[in-house]
């Protein structure tokens, strides 16, 4: 790893009780939840990570702890340095801070984590749901959610299944 | 019209619109989602004082497939089929990057040969995304010759690929560990003679519109945007360069070999619609240049890593080796696994980043693979550009950000 991040990696781990971990030359850090705006503050201000390459977010159902992580991809342009942090989340409906006040476009991938996973983002600007319609039920990308299919239709059991099919609201 | 009679969602949309629209003193109104200038399904609410926006909310999500979802239920080899759907302007480029993320996950090597290629077929890839952005753009813009002109260069990119894979668009070409099959016979010449004749067409686009009186008047100092901004929303790919930062990841990060090729990166300080046109431009001849050397030493060898855990062998050996026999009926049945963990990847796609975040969890399929794609986060600049000017530019400044909506909306 480089010893840039290497030094930056140390410094976040003693300031935020972090973490950290390596794969495949990768960095990544695990930050307490409540720590996360204060980290990516520091990571924007003090180390020059100033883009926010990619949120999301995974769900380790039924494992109750943690239920989820969130993973955050940050960019250092001029350093040419790349580092994950990762938040993790206990229970069904956790809750966790909003970093768009740093990092604007935060916004949209949080909308994203409410609509897909229903982690509530306290502080956020505009939380609505953003690929799902608004009324939808559950959250798609979350372990316990099915897929679904659709069933095969033949002459003999077509109106059966046109009626158990689940159609969109009126 | 005043707020309050648009639809039961305008008490969440209150806080984004200015407080005029509630005494009904501007007016509220529809852009899309069935609208040719939003290239696809965007819709947008736009909030006009006459003809000026005043404000934007972009509407993402009628194109979803769910595909990350669907991801999770394949096994690693069968989920890229829909890797192409995501984006399907940049089929190859999804495949690259999906299949380095799948690479880096279990430590495949890839041959120098499928590396070339892939190569070769990622740039020609960018050439025919950068054709229909071109050709939408300008058409956008009242200049309808160029769309023709692009579309019929495209189709002959899009032979080369149906050529080698079977496939115009829906590709799936790149295969973990290399390609699918060998290149066709015929497929060197046929790139040779696409790129010889390819720079004068760029001539004659450049010729259409980079002067053009009423091209420039639509497209100068429209939707300017600093590389600071740009940085802090994330913005990547020609949209950034356009406004004066070389980031590029084929230079920053080099994979599958771009360290060996030599191009520039186009840079324009303007920031505006004109700025990112004429970086895309430029961005045609250094696709073209590093096809053509890609091509020059395009080396000899396997097409596809010989490592038998995760690439199936070649038909010949299922006749003679029963080892083969084991390997190929556990890769098409079960699939190989992969670690218990995560990386993330990033490649320049035609339109900025294109990252994928894979994890696995040890069995042989994707545990979650996230795609972080750059229409979606390019898009979210869009009101910023847009205040303040005309509808009409609000059209220039889309095309000029090039989303393509299955990329949005995954």
């Amino acid at each position: 790893m480089d010893s840039v991040l290497q030094a930056i990696l140390q410094d976040l781990e003693k300031t935020f009780a972090a973490k950290g971990s390596e794969f495949r030359g990768q960095a990544s850090l695990l930050v307490p939840a409540d720590q996360i705006v204060a980290a990516a503050q520091a990571l924007r201000d003090q180390h020059g990570f100033g883009m926010l390459a990619a949120l999301s977010a995974v769900d380790y159902w039924p494992q109750p702890q943690p239920r989820f992580h969130v993973v955050y991809q940050f960019k250092n342009i001029p350093q040419k340095l790349r580092l994950e942090l990762r938040v993790a989340l206990d229970g069904n409906e956790p809750e966790l801070d909003s970093i768009s006040s740093i990092y604007p476009n935060a916004n949209w991938h949080e909308r994203e984590l409410w609509d897909m996973f229903g982690l509530r983002i306290k502080n956020h600007p505009d939380l609505r749901r953003i690929l799902m319609p608004e009324d939808w039920a559950g959250y798609p990308l979350r372990k316990d959610y099915p897929l679904g299919y659709e069933e095969v239709e033949f002459t003999f059991n077509f109106e059966e299944i046109e009626q158990r099919k689940p159609r969109p609201k009126e | 019209m005043t707020i309050s009679q648009i639809e039961i969602t305008s008490d969440e949309l209150r806080h984004l619109v200015s407080n005029r629209a509630l005494e009904g003193e501007t007016l509220l109104l529809n852009m899309g989602p069935q609208h040719p200038s939003t290239h696809g399904v965007l819709r947008l609410l736009l909030e006009l004082d006459g003809e000026k926006v005043v404000s934007c909310i972009p509407d993402v999500g009628y194109l979803h497939t769910g595909i990350e979802k669907n991801i999770e239920a394949k096994t690693y080899e069968k989920a890229e089929t829909m890797t192409d759907r995501l984006d399907y302007l940049n089929t190859m480029g999804n495949n690259l990057a999906y299949c380095l993320a799948l690479e880096k996950l279990v430590d495949l090597d890839v041959p120098e040969r499928a590396q070339a290629v892939r190569v070769i077929f990622t740039e020609l890839q960018r050439i025919s995304s950068h054709l229909v952005w071109l050709g939408t753009h300008a058409l956008d813009l009242a200049a309808m010759s160029v769309f023709f002109y692009c579309f019929n260069q495209r189709e002959r990119i899009l032979d080369i690929m149906e050529m080698c894979s079977g496939q115009r668009m829906m590709t799936t070409y790149f295969r973990p560990g290399g390609l699918w099959r060998e290149t066709a016979a015929g497929f060197e010449e046929a790139v040779r003679a696409f790129i010889d004749d390819f720079p004068r067409r760029v001539d004659e686009y450049e010729g259409l519109l980079s002067k053009n009186p009423i091209f420039l008047d639509r497209t100068k100092n429209v939707g300017v945007m600093s590389a600071e901004q740009g940085v802090a929303w994330g913005i990547t790919g020609p949209s950034l360069r356009g406004s004066g930062l070389a980031y590029d990841l084929r230079k920053e990060e080099p994979y599958s070999g771009y360290e060996q090729y030599e191009f520039d990166i186009p840079v324009a300080s303007e920031g505006d619609v004109y700025a990112r046109y004429w970086v895309r431009m430029q961005e045609f001849r250094q696709s073209l240049r590093i096809v053509r050397q890609a091509l020059d030493k395009l080396p000899k060898g396997p097409f596809r890593s010989s490592n038998r855990k995760f690439v199936p062998p070649p038909r010949a050996e299922l006749g003679t080796s029963m080892e083969a026999v084991i390997h190929h009926f556990k890769l098409w049945t079960e699939g190989f696994s992969a670690p218990k963990a995560s990386v993330y990847v990033a490649v320049e796609s035609p339109r900025g980043e294109l990252g994928v975040f894979l994890e696995g969890d040890g069995g042989p399929k994707p545990y979650r693979c996230y795609w972080r794609t750059p229409s979606f986060v390019n898009l979210q600049i869009l009101p910023l550009l847009s205040k303040n000017h005309l509808v009409a530019d609000l059209v220039a400044i889309i095309g000029s950000v090039d989303i393509v909506l299955g990329d949005v909306d995954r």
